[in-house]
């Protein structure tokens, strides 16, 4: 009974805990219903990928209105693998949150943070879940605002421009996701994804259809921060409380990028979004650009914070790099760093948010000789880092793999030197953190230094574990991975 | 013991080891005898296999199966066999010798130090007894990272800057190229797996063949060809023992290796020989052997020059490799355990100069021979193994290549073996023969040998070299079947 009700309650659960944890109030209440409703997202999430892996798409009809009136929720492989990656990410933040929050918010707004925690969790698991295109820009809007307000939180008052700054830039991209949606309708007199896919094709070569995918894609791209529309991107990471920056940079951006996925495969079809708009063309130089551009500012940069932001920005690149070779192993590669990297930013940012617990900053030159006072924490940015580089036996290099496989048989064969060179580029900037940590003195004042709390610890080590595991063993993900791919190039059917 | 068991313990016992020695932190007897249990119970395994190969038996085990198609799997064969052989041995030899070392040099982060070098040993282990390439890939990284605390071991701004060069150009060319080529493998035959006669048959034309096995042979940069030898010179800062095992044995040895196990199991000597590669870059590695054996005389540093020679000595194997044929894939494997021998060596006497005196430079050196007689009859007797010269296990090696030179008709390349050889009698004569026969008054005092582990362990490695002349016959028999089949 309670099981076909799964993907609404994936949604529902999470977005109806925010209002209570509001009349709640008490901190620890707050944060038990947050860690509760979060890991309920989780588990319901793993059974959806379950069903949907025995046996096929699920569709919901919510309240029972069937699909061309109603909202259908419809859950995929690609949408059931991008629930997990959230729910994930999403269940082990709360458990991190409890202490690093309460060094870094004051402390009457920690229940505020939950509240907007939750929020932003159930938006992004509302945008992958939904079958409806006006629903996804209704849960766009509710992660994006609660996700500003998560990113003002931050202790430095920089924070509150970072956020501004995000605030502008998303609505413009919000509003241009809306025009899309708007003119696709305007065509179609539609808004469920299964009709707007099957209508469509026989409107293709208007201008207003074209139009369409030009302002969904400029407007998706502006939200995961594919160059150059990645300014916000740096800034808002910098500055955030840690345990946001861990949330949203596995999270957000991910979301987006399923978006355009789901966008330029299902509903506008490869064809039409590849063949006919040449997309690829625009997005693996793009790519390819964020890539050299990103890994080489992040060499330069001074706060850790901001130097694994821009390396997100070079990572999002590797993700859209594959899915525009058009190719079951491009798209294979695409998903698949899209797990991989939420599982390594995630645990990065987590270990940087350690450092900011202890230290208060997270400047190089402030870690100086740490590497041996607290070395849980920094074992875990170092092995973090090897993934980011692509070391084998880590997420990295199952990644890496797949994105010069598809590269070699494109017959890209510059492409796949370049995304290696690419990956050269992370040991550049990684090695300055573990020279740093490890092979410098420590400063006079060292001594005061401990490890890390272990409730901060724990969190972080199960990413990295994660890391390693999915690293060793990747047969499970790749499998799903590329029966998504799969699945979106055969187009909607 | 089954010998499966025994095959993945090779690579869990110097892990274990590396745990106990961190455990261990506090007690630096305790730990010393952790590493020197861990390396004697090694090279039981490693024996133990041995026996099980000369049995008949081929122990294979997959660990996991990483991705479809592509498992962590190791199995035995003999070209790994005799690398494990080598690295084992040396290890205990290395351990005793450190022990001696670190103490003597009041070196600290001593319990990273022994950690470090235990995981690399495993790394070794996993490069000798991968069983496709991946695995081999897998390990063959590990042992960069590995060995990257023990070269900037110092901490100060000069091992910095040698770390840097160090991982850059190692992991530049292992994910830049090797790991390019192995997805293109991959991508044209579908496995990965070291077979007798190689995988790449018929998978591709000639030119792509050939400019394949040249991304590999440079993607190893371990093998130290020119212009990828920087990192060689740079690792000498670390501390003598890590000179002396690691990139005089076993991270060096594991470049050549795996250059052996490309040529050998994933191409072919058969496929190469007809492809055309064979004919114009073995003279790369000629050059290689050339150009650093003069760069060697030009250094007064003794550490340094025998970096060089060492770059030099590694293009004596991958030329053999090259070659493609079946006295030089045998030469270039006896290469592997000759030179490994004399070099090592010839590494633990610079140490032990340089804690019974702290001089570092050749020209410093004079007269020595009278206060540390045993070092430098060490270092004389080695020196001879390094040309070539009975009754030193160095000629045998020699030998086959110079055959298999003649083999591929290639005379000027016999010519270059020969010309070598007076370079390396050139840069490591004078050394022993003006500590012995040339006074310096101001060396002659107040100096004495090094410590007495470090004797023990230079006198046992000088007496494996002679040995090795003698009875060189395992070796042989080992490494027959790789080229019979």
């Amino acid at each position: 009974m309670i099981r076909q009700h799964l993907p609404i309650l994936q949604v529902i659960i999470p977005l109806l805990s925010a209002p209570l944890s509001v009349l709640l109030h008490k901190r620890w209440l707050v944060w038990g219903l947050t860690v509760l409703a979060s890991m309920c997202a989780f588990i319901i999430s793993i059974l959806l990928l379950q069903q949907v892996l025995a046996r096929g798409v699920i569709s919901y009809e919510l309240g029972g209105w069937a699909a061309p009136w109603g909202i259908e929720y419809r859950i995929d492989v690609v949408n059931a693998f991008v629930l997990v990656i959230i729910s994930a990410i999403g269940a082990i933040v709360p458990l991190y949150a409890a202490r690093s929050v309460e060094r870094e918010i004051a402390a009457d707004r920690i229940s505020l943070f939950y509240t907007a925690y939750l929020l932003c969790l159930a938006g992004l698991l509302g945008i992958a879940a939904t079958g409806d295109a006006f629903n996804v820009f209704v849960f766009l809007e509710i992660s994006s605002l609660s996700s500003y307000i998560l990113i003002s939180l931050g202790h430095d008052r920089r924070a509150l421009t970072a956020s501004y700054q995000y605030l502008v830039m998303g609505t413009i991209g919000a509003t241009f996701i809306l025009i899309g949606i708007g003119l696709a309708y305007m065509m179609t007199g539609t808004l469920n994804m299964m009709d707007l896919a099957r209508r469509v094709p026989a409107v293709a070569d208007t201008r207003t259809i074209r139009a369409a995918l030009a302002f969904l894609t400029v407007g998706i791209s502006l939200k995961l921060a594919l160059f150059p529309l990645h300014l916000w991107l740096p800034n808002a990471y910098a500055y955030a409380p840690s345990t946001v920056t861990a949330f949203l940079a596995a999270t957000a951006t991910k979301v987006a990028i399923y978006l355009l996925l789901r966008f330029l495969f299902t509903i506008f079809g490869a064809v039409l979004s590849f063949e006919e708009m040449i997309l690829h063309f625009v997005l693996m130089p793009l790519a390819l650009v964020a890539v050299f551009s990103a890994s080489i500012v992040a060499i330069f940069q001074d706060n850790l914070k901001r130097m694994l932001a821009y390396s997100s920005v070079a990572q999002i690149g590797y993700i859209i790099l594959g899915i525009s070779f058009v190719s079951v192993t491009g798209l294979t590669a695409g998903i698949l760093h899209l797990f991989n990297h939420a599982l390594m930013k995630g645990a990065l940012f987590m270990a940087l948010g350690c450092v900011v617990y202890r230290l208060g900053s997270v400047r190089l030159r402030d870690i100086a000789g740490l590497g041996r006072r607290m070395p849980w924490t920094f074992a875990a940015i170092v092995i973090g880092g090897l993934s980011l580089i692509g070391i084998p036996l880590t997420v990295g290099f199952i990644s890496k793999w797949y994105l010069v496989l598809a590269a070699l048989e494109s017959q890209l064969w510059w492409v796949a030197v370049l995304v290696l060179v690419g990956s050269l580029l992370a040991v550049a900037y990684v090695w300055r953190v573990v020279e740093a940590a490890f092979f410098q003195p420590p400063p006079r004042h060292a001594a005061q230094y401990q490890e890390a709390p272990l409730s901060l610890l724990i969190p972080t080590w199960i990413l990295i574990g994660a890391n390693i595991y999915f690293g060793i063993d990747a047969e499970r993900t790749v499998s799903i991975a590329q029966r998504a791919a799969e699945w979106l190039l055969r187009g909607p059917s | 013991m089954n010998a499966t068991t025994a095959l993945w313990l090779t690579i869990a016992v110097p892990l274990a080891g590396a745990a106990l020695v961190v455990v261990l932190d506090r007690r630096p007897n305790q730990r010393e005898g952790a590493t020197l249990l861990t390396a004697v119970a090694l090279l039981a395994l490693v024996l133990r296999l041995w026996f099980a190969l000369q049995a008949g038996e081929t122990p294979a085990k997959v660990l996991v199966e990483t991705l479809p198609g592509i498992p962590l799997a190791l199995a035995v064969e003999p070209l790994g066999m005799l690398f494990a052989l080598v690295a084992s041995t040396l290890w205990i030899v290395t351990s005793i010798y450190s022990i001696g070392y670190m103490r003597a040099h009041h070196e600290k982060h001593q319990t990273r130090f022994y950690c470090a070098f235990a995981v690399a040993l495993a790394s070794a282990m996993g490069v000798a007894f991968a069983a496709n390439m991946f695995t081999l890939f897998v390990f063959y990284e590990a042992l960069t990272l590995s060995t990257y605390p023990l070269v900037t071991h110092a901490g100060t701004q000069e091992a910095r800057r040698a770390g840097r060069v160090y991982l850059g150009l190692l992991l530049g060319t292992s994910i830049g190229l090797q790991l390019f080529a192995i997805v293109w493998t991959w991508m044209l035959t579908g496995t990965l797996d070291f077979r007798d006669g190689g995988i790449l048959r018929d998978a591709a034309p000639p030119t792509v063949i050939g400019a394949l096995y040249i991304i590999y042979i440079f993607g190893i940069g371990k093998a130290a060809l020119m212009p990828f030898h920087r990192w060689l010179p740079a690792a000498m800062v670390a501390p003598t023992p890590v000179s002396a095992l690691l990139h005089a044995v076993a991270v060096v040895k594991a470049g050549v290796f795996t250059v052996l196990k490309v040529t050998v199991y994933l191409f072919g000597i058969d496929l190469l020989a007809h492809s055309g590669v064979s004919e114009w870059l073995p003279y790369v590695a000629a050059a290689t052997i050339l150009i650093a054996s003069l760069v060697a005389m030009s250094q007064d540093n003794l550490k340094l020059r025998l970096a060089y020679s060492t770059v030099s000595q590694l293009g004596y194997v991958v030329l053999g490799a090259l070659l493609a044929n079946a006295a030089g894939i045998i030469g270039g494997a006896m290469h592997i355990a000759m030179h490994a021998f004399g070099k090592i060596t010839l590494f633990f006497c610079a140490g032990a100069i340089l804690v019974a005196t702290h001089k570092t430079e050749i020209s410093q050196m004079r007269g020595l021979g009278r206060s540390m007689p045993i070092t430098m009859a060490a270092f004389f007797i080695c020196s001879l193994s390094i040309i070539g010269l009975p009754p030193m296990g160095g000629m045998w090696s020699k030998w086959f290549l110079a055959l298999a030179t003649l083999d591929a008709g290639k005379l000027s390349l016999l010519a270059v073996l020969m010309v070598s050889t007076l370079l390396n009698v050139a840069y490591l004569m004078p050394i022993p023969i003006r500590a012995f026969f040339s006074s310096d008054k101001a060396t002659a005092t107040g100096i004495k040998e090094a410590p007495l582990p470090c004797l023990i362990a230079l006198i046992i490695s000088a007496i494996g070299c002679m040995l090795l002349f003698f009875y060189p016959d395992p070796v042989y028999r080992l490494i027959t079947p790789v080229v019979a089949r």
